[in-house]
């Protein structure tokens, strides 16, 4: 252990406040995005003399909370975030819901009250445990100083083992100011007997029995292949045996995306290939992901034809959503590491070839007219993106058709370099969100992908971005309306635009009130031109690029439709 | 009562809240608890809980890792009826008119093995034990009588 930011001695008796600061040190802690209040202010007192870990004065704390996700996404480590009790807590909730469902290890510290107030209704007071038990982990309330160590020891374990996941202390405020003895427990060990990373020997011969004897394989990789460390393994199991290989939204980035196996993304407005595939294969391996209803549409239709082989850390995921054939607990990268060597050679030609018809179909009929139009499209603006950045810079994308235009036409090259609000789909992720990505890996060049609706969320954090002097680029996708509300009312809803058009702000008053130097662009030609000027700008810069107001998402299926009931495009859905 | 029940067995540490977080789950994943019991077991700090559910297989089972994700649960078990032997307390007070009613109950009593645990001149409080259809059998038997309250504490079971 690296004890240079130490500053506490075993059997030191100091508050529980400094407690809490010298735990997140010992636990490789640099960065905490928080905000202070009354029922913290204890902890805040302390990190004053806490100069290693460096603080982000978020301007709301759901902010925090998808900063320190964006931080925990980027780095790979927990995330941690303070805040106060009351609503500085209740403001932390949409970020611990989206973390929750998108497996992502945070530690959120929250101010409580004094404990002999808990339960009195006093001011600021919020029952925090109660309210956040379904959106995290796991939780805690702290009401002595001698209870912190072991707690924050044991949350960060909780967050970052097994699935991911939020974790919550709430700390009574006379816990913070009570006094200790400081002693740092050892590693808990009953925490690891919950998880089991490997496949017995049993399940690694019958899954490789079944990939050796599969006509038409495929591969559907999600979020947990992204995060049980690297892509390699996937790719030297698809190359092996000629597999196709197709990655969820949350999975992106964890392959190529130009490799010849990468088959593209499933789901409601995936690629043509990934939804045609699962109905057509033979065996169909799925990865670290968990069969979400945007992935599988109407769940009774979805591969029924396949041997599905399920393979997940998280034992109550097999057979949750889809009933597999053979259900394995483990860590995807373990468990396919341990298949690799028992896999014989093999090549596909005959099933590839179809892949490369459903591209083809997908080429001609969305991506053509997408990239091809006149008029500026978000399609364009993003694949202009992807070349000028090397297609390599790491996209954090918002929620909407924005989002859709960004997991689909940026070229992921780069492992792990694609981020957003999946199982949430929470609206105003990503400028927060972004923000902790750079704060927590200032090498990165992140670009984040937003609308105008999303980014008028969280658009506060435009402040924090300028005072932490983030060198972070901002991509507004802005069609003036709430897009993806306005194309299913388009399409489902007779035209009936309910409430969808958005009488903007100018965003370019607003940039410069912030401090921060922008662009507009209307039209193709001025779009390179722009994220140039971006990239070559120190510091935040955010361009806005007013695109097709109308514009559609293709290909889509429908809520509720089958993979089966995908429409390609506009034109297919009139026959 | 006893429809085609599970028996959810649950061993959790001994902390703040355990049961709420357990019941808050149930909810959650939208089951019905038909009974719950709770208690210390032959480990120190150590709570035993026996869930009865009515419910799809599969959904109790999945129902079974949802719980055991729950970071101070120690095991999860369901448990078919044949493994176990399992029991369930009712507590019963009755008002007694005169010394014939008396005599008849006690004679009810008597056949279920149930007890009598407090008596005054016009009331009787009486325990009774055993499967939910000896409860359901007792309560048939008692309900001419006048019964002022009655509660059953849910089934409670150890492995045969
Ligand atoms: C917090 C939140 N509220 C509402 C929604 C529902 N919703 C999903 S997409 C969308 C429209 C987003 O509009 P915009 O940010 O402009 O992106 P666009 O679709 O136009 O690219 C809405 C309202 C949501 N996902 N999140
Ligand atoms: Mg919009």
């Amino acid at each position: 252990m690296n004890t240079k930011f130490h500053r506490l001695k075993e059997g030191d008796k100091v508050q529980g406040a400094e407690i809490v600061c010298e735990c997140l040190v010992r636990q490789g802690i640099k960065i905490i995005f928080g905000y202070p209040g009354g029922a913290n202010i204890p902890i805040y007192d302390a990190l004053y003399r806490y100069p290693s870990l460096h603080h982000v004065l978020v301007r709301h704390e759901q902010g925090a909370a998808h900063a320190a996700e964006g931080y925990a996404w980027a780095t790979g480590n927990v995330g941690v975030c303070f805040t106060t009790s009351g609503p500085g807590a209740t403001n932390l909730v949409t970020g611990l819901a989206d973390a929750m469902l998108d497996s992502v290890p945070l530690v959120c510290i929250t101010g409580q009250v004094p404990s002999g107030l808990i339960g009195t209704d006093a001011f600021q007071e919020t029952d925090v445990v109660g309210v956040t038990l379904p959106v995290t982990k796991h939780n805690y309330l702290i009401t002595r100083p001698e209870e912190i160590v072991s707690v924050i020891h044991e949350a960060f374990y909780i967050a970052s083992h097994g699935r991911p996941g939020p974790v919550l202390i709430d700390i009574a405020k006379d816990a913070q100011t009570g006094y200790a003895v400081f002693h740092y427990p050892r590693q808990q060990d009953y925490l690891k007997e919950k998880v089991k990373m490997k496949a017995t020997d049993d399940e690694v011969v019958k899954i490789t029995n079944l990939l050796n004897s599969a006509q038409k394989p495929l591969i559907v990789a999600g979020h947990g292949m992204l995060l049980s460390g690297d892509g390699k393994t996937l790719l030297a199991i698809a190359e092996k045996q000629d597999i196709p290989v197709t990655l969820t939204q949350l999975g992106l980035s964890t392959i190529p995306t130009n490799h010849r196996l990468y088959m593209g993304m499933p789901g409601m407005h995936g690629n043509v290939a990934a939804n045609r595939a699962p109905n057509q294969c033979d065996v169909l391996l799925a990865v670290g992901m968990r069969f979400h209803d945007r992935v599988t549409g109407e769940v009774a239709n979805y591969a029924p034809q396949a041997k599905i082989i399920h393979i997940d850390i998280d034992p109550s995921e097999i057979g949750k959503n889809v009933k597999p054939y053979l259900g394995v607990v483990g860590d995807a990268k373990t468990v396919l590491e341990q298949i690799l060597p028992r896999l014989k050679s093999k090549k596909n030609q005959e099933w590839l070839s179809q892949f490369t018809a459903w591209k083809n179909e997908e080429k001609v009929k969305v991506f053509d007219k997408e990239l091809k139009s006149k008029k500026l499209k978000s399609a364009q603006v993003v694949e202009m993106l992807s070349e000028e950045t090397n297609n390599s810079a790491t996209i954090v994308a918002d929620v909407g058709q924005n989002q859709m235009y960004a997991a689909r036409y940026y070229s992921y090259r780069s492992y792990n370099s694609h981020f957003t609000s999946g199982g949430l789909g929470t609206m105003g992720f990503a400028l927060p969100a972004g923000m902790g990505a750079k704060s927590g890996d200032p090498e990165r060049e992140v670009w984040i992908v937003i609308g105008d609706g999303g980014i008028q969320m969280t658009l506060q954090e435009l402040a924090t971005i300028v005072q932490e002097k983030l060198d972070l680029k901002i991509a507004l996708l802005n069609n003036n309306y709430l897009g993806m509300v306005r194309q299913w009312q388009e399409l489902f809803y007779k035209g009936n635009y309910s409430e969808v058009k958005l009488k903007n702000p100018n965003f370019q008053k607003l940039c410069e009130g912030f401090g921060i130097p922008s662009l507009k662009v209307t039209n193709q030609n001025d779009v390179r031109k722009a994220i140039r000027k971006a990239r070559k700008t120190k510091g935040p810069y955010l361009v806005e690029f007013i695109v097709e107001a109308e514009e559609n998402v293709f290909p889509m299926i429908p809520a509720g439709a089958g993979l089966d009931g995908m429409i390609v495009c506009k034109e297919d859905m009139k026959k | 009562m006893s429809r085609d029940l599970s028996n959810i067995i649950i061993w959790s540490k001994n902390k703040p809240g355990v049961f709420f977080r357990i019941l808050w789950l149930f909810r959650r994943k939208r089951f019905n608890i038909e009974s719950a019991t709770v208690g210390h077991t032959e480990v120190p700090g150590i709570t035993r809980f026996t869930i009865t559910v009515t419910g799809d297989k599969d959904q109790v089972r999945n129902m079974c890792k949802q719980v055991h994700k729950l970071i101070d649960i120690v095991r999860v078990e369901d448990v078919p009826d044949e493994k176990l032997v399992s029991r369930e307390l009712a507590m019963m007070k009755v008002g007694v008119k005169d010394k014939e009613e008396k005599a008849e109950i006690l004679r009810v009593l008597e056949h279920f093995r149930a007890r009598v645990m407090n008596m005054t001149k016009d009331s009787l409080v009486i325990e009774v034990t055993g499967s939910e259809e000896k409860i359901d059998a007792f309560y048939e038997n008692m309900k001419d009588f006048q019964i002022i309250e009655f509660v059953r504490a849910g089934r409670t079971a150890l492995y045969k």
